[in-house]
């Protein structure tokens, strides 16, 4: 699927690219909050706070302090994890719907800040026109090379989104085949057991919300230069369900669920909005056919299919 | 081994212990008996650290260990049964005692290899001892209720401990499947040199396996010592045994 996204720019026209850039950044994000909601089984209604963080932090620097992306971008995970670790400290004291709340509590507060502190955030007007990356140099070596070069910006910038997503993921696959990964799922099954198997169910859990945290954050970086241009809604708790109903949609807990569930969202909303502007209404009932008929999600229900399948050709 | 010393517990002015002391010493086989209501689980949860006394002690390997949490205790080497079968249920048996093996050996928070080749070996000799090889693969939620009870243990004894306490083991089990189990429990306790010290509502087993027996009642003593002792004590017949028999 991915060797097959490099080749969106050549073969389609630029406004796929554009939303093939979007799902690929949207599937990171909704990955990082699956190693919350699907491995961990910690709903977090918040988890927007920590893509709007990375988005700022990449937008200020690169745009008011003119620091280059390969510092960048870094920093967007680092300062998210950061915060996610402060935040994330205090919510994993709590259980269930009073974690999802507390998370909600601090993403409001995210989003409060970035909407009044005009001098920093732009405040509500936001902060339009973040450069994208250099990529002159690129030109520089196409000179030498065939097949490289004569691309947009947008372009090459969705290549280079591509890469960094594609790592991200691999890293977050990593993560969750792990024995850290496991003992998150030894959690989500049953966290008074994981106590007595010797895990310390808090530590963990905070673990892994910053671990989510540094992901969605450089989702967020990614997003900002994206969308030329970062906003206080980026924390606004709006974007929060966008990314865990696209995590549902998916599928929890399998890995390339929420992929699959961005993936489907964004072409819906797109193919939908131009012909009905009820979108809200559609997606509405996407989500009720969703959760009685599929409860697993997409994924869940592809996989389903599949053993089916399986089973079926291992009898004949 | 363990001792605990006067313990009480209140929940919002019941008292559902009221100053229990216990001994059990190394490699001996203990029960808690009582009937319904009697503070046994509580106590249970006290020793494990899930609750907090209002009072007392608990002294394990001559050290202090009141009010720590579980997880620690679990490193001092006291695993647990719970009553209601507790396991994690969307992960297959082997899964199950891997995990404890890579939690126990301090290995959870390694976030780059692949967690399934870790202690393969370990787990399936284990499995071997708890009966459940052949079920390795299976989905543990989909196991009998005897079976997950034996993969409890297993999950158990993936933790090295040195005391095990058993929360009713043959809660809710046949006949038949209650005598596999004590059998399974007592061949595990002796070989691996285990302190045992379990709760049981089934008489027979208590009085077959048990070596020092500790009787309940309100959240009080009301009786200690061997199977014989306990047996010939007259109130113990009145509140315990003789309801039974009447």
């Amino acid at each position: 699927m991915l060797a097959a996204a490099f080749f969106v720019p050549a073969l389609g026209s630029r406004f796929y690219t554009f939303l093939a850039n979007d799902v690929a950044i949207w599937a990171l994000f909704a990955t990082s909050l699956n190693l919350l909601v699907g491995y961990t089984g910690l709903v977090s209604f918040g988890h927007a706070a920590y893509f709007g963080i990375g988005a700022y932090t990449t937008g200020i620097l690169m745009k008011q302090l003119g620091v280059p992306f390969l510092l960048a971008f870094p920093a967007a995970g680092l300062l998210a994890g950061a915060l996610a670790l402060v935040f994330g400290f205090f919510c994993v004291r709590l259980t269930r719907i009073y974690f999802a709340m507390l998370t909600l509590a601090f993403a409001q507060i995210v989003w409060a800040i970035c909407f009044k502190w005009n001098e920093v955030t732009g405040g509500e007007q936001g902060m339009p026109e973040i450069p994208y990356p250099n990529f002159e140099w690129i030109d520089g070596v196409a000179a030498w090379l065939p097949f490289v070069g004569g691309y947009r910006a947008s372009e090459y910038f969705y290549f280079l989104s591509l890469v960094l997503v594609g790592l991200c993921m691999w890293s977050l696959h990593r993560i969750v085949r792990s024995p850290f990964g496991r003992m998150l799922e030894t959690i989500r099954e049953n966290a008074e057991r994981a106590e007595f198997i010797g895990v310390n169910v808090r530590l963990w859990e905070l673990a892994a919300f910053a671990l989510a945290g540094v992901f969605a954050g450089l989702a967020g970086g990614l997003f900002g230069i994206f969308n030329r241009g970062v906003f206080p809604d980026f924390a606004y708790w709006t974007k929060s369900s966008e990314v865990l109903i696209m995590t549902l949609l998916g599928g929890m807990g399998i890995f390339y669920g929420p992929t699959i569930g961005a993936l489907a969202l964004i072409v819906l909303n797109h193919q939908i909005t131009s012909y009905t502007e009820y979108w809200s209404l559609i997606l509405g009932s996407i989500l009720i056919l969703l959760l009685f008929v599929f409860p697993g999600g997409i994924g869940g229900a592809v996989a389903a299919l599949w053993r089916r399948l399986q089973t079926r050709v291992h009898h004949a | 081994m363990l001792e605990v010393r006067g313990v009480a517990k209140n929940f919002a002015g019941f008292q559902a212990l009221g100053g229990v002391s216990l001994t059990v010493s190394r490699r001996s086989i203990s029960s808690i008996i009582g009937p319904n209501g009697a503070g046994k689980t509580t106590l249970f949860n006290v020793i494990t650290g899930h609750l907090r006394p209002d009072a007392g002690q608990i002294i394990f390997k001559d050290r202090d260990v009141t009010g720590i949490a579980p997880h620690d205790l679990c490193r001092l080497g006291m695993g647990r049964s719970f009553q209601r079968t507790n396991i994690f249920p969307r992960l297959t048996v082997f899964q199950n005692v891997q995990a404890a093996f890579v939690s126990h050996r301090g290995r959870g928070f390694n976030l780059v290899a692949p967690v399934e080749r870790l202690y393969r070996e370990e787990t399936e000799e284990l499995l071997e001892a708890v009966g459940l090889s052949r079920q390795a693969g299976e989905v543990s939620g989909f196991l009998s209720h005897g079976g997950q009870k034996q993969l409890e243990l297993g999950i158990a004894l993936a933790l090295e401990p040195e005391i095990l306490l058993l929360d009713e083991p043959t809660a809710g089990m046949s006949a038949a499947e209650t005598r596999d189990s004590i059998a399974l429990i007592e061949r595990l306790a002796s070989d691996r040199h285990l302190t045992l010290l379990f709760t049981e509502h089934d008489m027979e087993v208590v009085f077959s396996i048990a070596q020092r027996i500790t009787v309940l009642h309100q959240g009080r003593v009301i009786a200690e010592g061997t199977p014989e002792d306990v047996r010939r004590d007259g109130e113990v017949r009145r509140v315990y045994l003789g309801e039974k028999h009447r």
